[in-house]
């Protein structure tokens, strides 16, 4: 900066002038670097405060998570029985995975496509007067506690299902997974819808930030090829957001894997996988710590600490392979332009 | 192909701020015609309500006639879409879409208007960038990013892509300011050649290129911050440079002001 200045005046015919008191006072003090110093200290320390978290919580976890692995006398990963109380003890996590992966996958299909719809319809096709509004309800909505959502769950969601069901069961039963043996509505696929709705907000919320950031350039440069609204969008839009829409949508993953009281309301658990998504039973991870932990002896609370390891780790995978998918077109992300 | 444009009568606005006033000009075809005039004249807001892109801006609104041949572009029932697709336009900063190859850049407004069998859209992209002078350098990495290229590429995988379609007119929104005085050269010689096919509108702040690029000039002024732009006067280069009719031409081109 001090060079630019030099130049411009050694241009004219004014003498160049010495670098100022101020401007030297500037130096000094960026010589010592007290702020630099101070600034630098903090973020390199939660920077290194937050990894040791992160592998605190791991080895915790993995520690625990191994003294009940090494008594349990059926296979941890395939069997599908959780007896952490008889001698020997036989407990495994096929059915809390399953349960986990199948409601959170339910809830992410039913819910980013309506909330990346939601997104445009705030930044591209409703009058700010209406957008303004919408946007503050949907941020209401994410900050409703999780035992509200599952009283609500229970008590309204699950009695109307039934029609649903019927319906399901009628016309898509012969797929196996729709077919409805009449039990109460408290299956996976309530579960699920339940957990679509729950993440609904940030998911929405994620992705109109995105669309709000859309280079008003990339979208006038379609304009003026004659493009449609919805052909802006999809041309500029859309291609643009990617990345951060697959980003929101997994944050709204990681609710719905972690979600304990809502689910643990809403279903009725049972050990078993059940071929059909709408009879009732299965569980979920976080379900089944939540249901069992306060009873459960101290070996028992292990077995559990193991299967909130796995837990851990479907998250851990989860989030890589979304960062796969982002980085694997990052030369064609907006960020290089 | 080309086409004449006649603007008779006409203001634009932002919300309640009335940036140009009354302008009435005709426009030749195959002819570059280009608008001179100081910043927040309101060049640039003519030049959109062209192409019925200033109405995209909130608050922008147009009255009066842009006659393209005969059909008035503010005509009842008339759809702005399909007037962008007769007018195609080239902004001041290079806006490639980064998420797509060199390709398909081209080929976005040819998708837009309908199906085109493979090899039918590979004769049309190539057509499009040899007419941009830009074919020789990217043919081997046509499916590369077209955000990875120069600047002055860039402007001119932007150009390829308007002119894919078959414009009738070609709007250009002071294309070279972004760019180096060789890509400058560049798209300057590329405009000779463009305007044997289409009506050209160029805006720019560069008087030196006016002169060189244009047949006829057309000069905007305000007469102060605040008021609407107006057309001062519009004539051939050759006298707007040496002879103009009114003193203030004369003013801004030899720079006594703005």
């Amino acid at each position: 900066m001090d060079t630019a200045t030099h130049q411009t005046q050694a241009g004219t015919p004014v003498p160049p002038p010495r670098p100022s008191a101020a401007g030297q006072k500037r130096a000094a003090r960026g010589a010592t670097h007290l702020g630099d110093r101070i600034f630098l200290g903090l973020s390199r320390g939660s920077g290194v405060l937050l990894l040791l978290i992160m592998a605190a919580i791991a080895v915790f976890l993995t520690y625990r998570a191994s003294l009940a692995i090494g008594r349990d006398h059926g296979n941890f990963l395939t069997t599908f029985e959780w007896n952490t109380n008889q001698d020997p003890p036989v407990f495994g996590i096929a059915v809390l995975a399953y349960g986990t992966v199948v409601s959170s996958v339910i809830a992410m299909v039913l819910a980013v496509p309506v909330a990346v719809a939601i997104a445009l319809f705030l930044t591209h096709y409703a009058p700010r007067r209406l957008s303004g509004p919408i946007a503050y309800v949907i941020d209401l909505l994410a900050a409703v506690p999780s035992i509200v959502y599952g009283l609500w769950g229970a008590l309204i969601l699950v009695p109307h299902m039934n029609g649903l069901f019927g319906w399901l069961d009628d016309h898509l039963g012969w797929t196996g997974i729709f077919s409805w043996e009449g039990g109460a509505p408290r299956s996976m696929l309530t579960v699920g819808i339940l957990l679509a709705i729950m993440i609904l907000p940030i998911v929405t919320n994620v992705s109109r930030e995105v669309f709000r950031q859309v280079p008003r350039m990339h979208e006038e440069a379609a304009l003026a090829l004659g493009a449609t609204r919805w052909e802006v969008i999809r041309m500029a839009v859309l291609p643009f957001g990617r990345s951060g829409v697959i980003s929101a949508s997994m944050l709204g993953l990681g609710r719905a894997l972690g979600e304990t009281m809502a689910v643990a309301t809403v279903l009725s658990p049972t050990f078993d996988i059940k071929a059909s998504l709408l009879d009732p039973g299965g569980g979920t991870f976080a379900q089944n710590i939540a249901g069992k932990f306060s009873e459960a002896t101290e070996f028992g609370r292990d077995a559990l600490i193991a299967s909130g390891l796995v837990l851990f780790v479907i998250t851990l995978l989860v989030n890589g392979a979304a960062r796969m998918i982002i980085a694997r077109r990052k030369e064609y992300s907006g960020a290089a332009a | 192909m080309a086409k004449r444009i006649d603007v008779s009568g006409l203001t634009a606005y932002y919300g309640s701020h009335k940036a140009i006033e009354d302008i009435s000009m005709t426009i030749e075809p195959r002819s570059v015609t280009a608008f001179i005039g100081p910043s927040g004249c309101g060049k640039s807001t003519f030049l959109r309500t062209l192409n019925r892109m200033h109405e995209v801006t909130p608050g922008g609104r147009v009255e009066g006639k842009v006659l393209l041949d005969s059909e008035d572009l503010y005509g009842a029932g008339v759809d702005p879409v399909a007037v962008r697709r007769e007018v195609g336009m080239v902004f001041q900063r290079p806006n490639p879409f980064p998420t797509m190859s060199i390709f398909d850049n081209v080929a976005a407004g040819l998708r837009l208007n309908g199906r085109y069998k493979k090899s039918e859209l590979a004769d049309i992209v190539e057509k499009s960038l040899r007419g941009a002078n830009l074919w020789n350098e990217v043919k081997d990495r046509l499916h590369k990013p077209g955000a990875g290229l120069s600047g002055g590429q860039q402007q001119r995988l932007c150009i390829a892509r308007a002119i894919a379609v078959e414009p009738k007119v070609l709007l250009m929104d002071e294309p070279c300011s972004a760019l180096d005085p060789i890509s400058t050269l560049a798209i300057e010689d590329l405009i000779g050649q463009l305007k044997q096919r289409f009506t050209i509108v160029i805006v720019t702040h560069n008087m030196q290129q006016a002169a060189r690029v244009s047949d006829r000039t057309a000069f905007f002024n305000l007469a102060a911050v605040g008021k609407p732009g107006r057309l001062i006067e519009i004539d051939d280069t050759e006298r707007i440079f040496s002879n103009p009719s009114v003193q203030a031409t004369e003013d801004y081109i030899s720079g006594r002001f703005g």
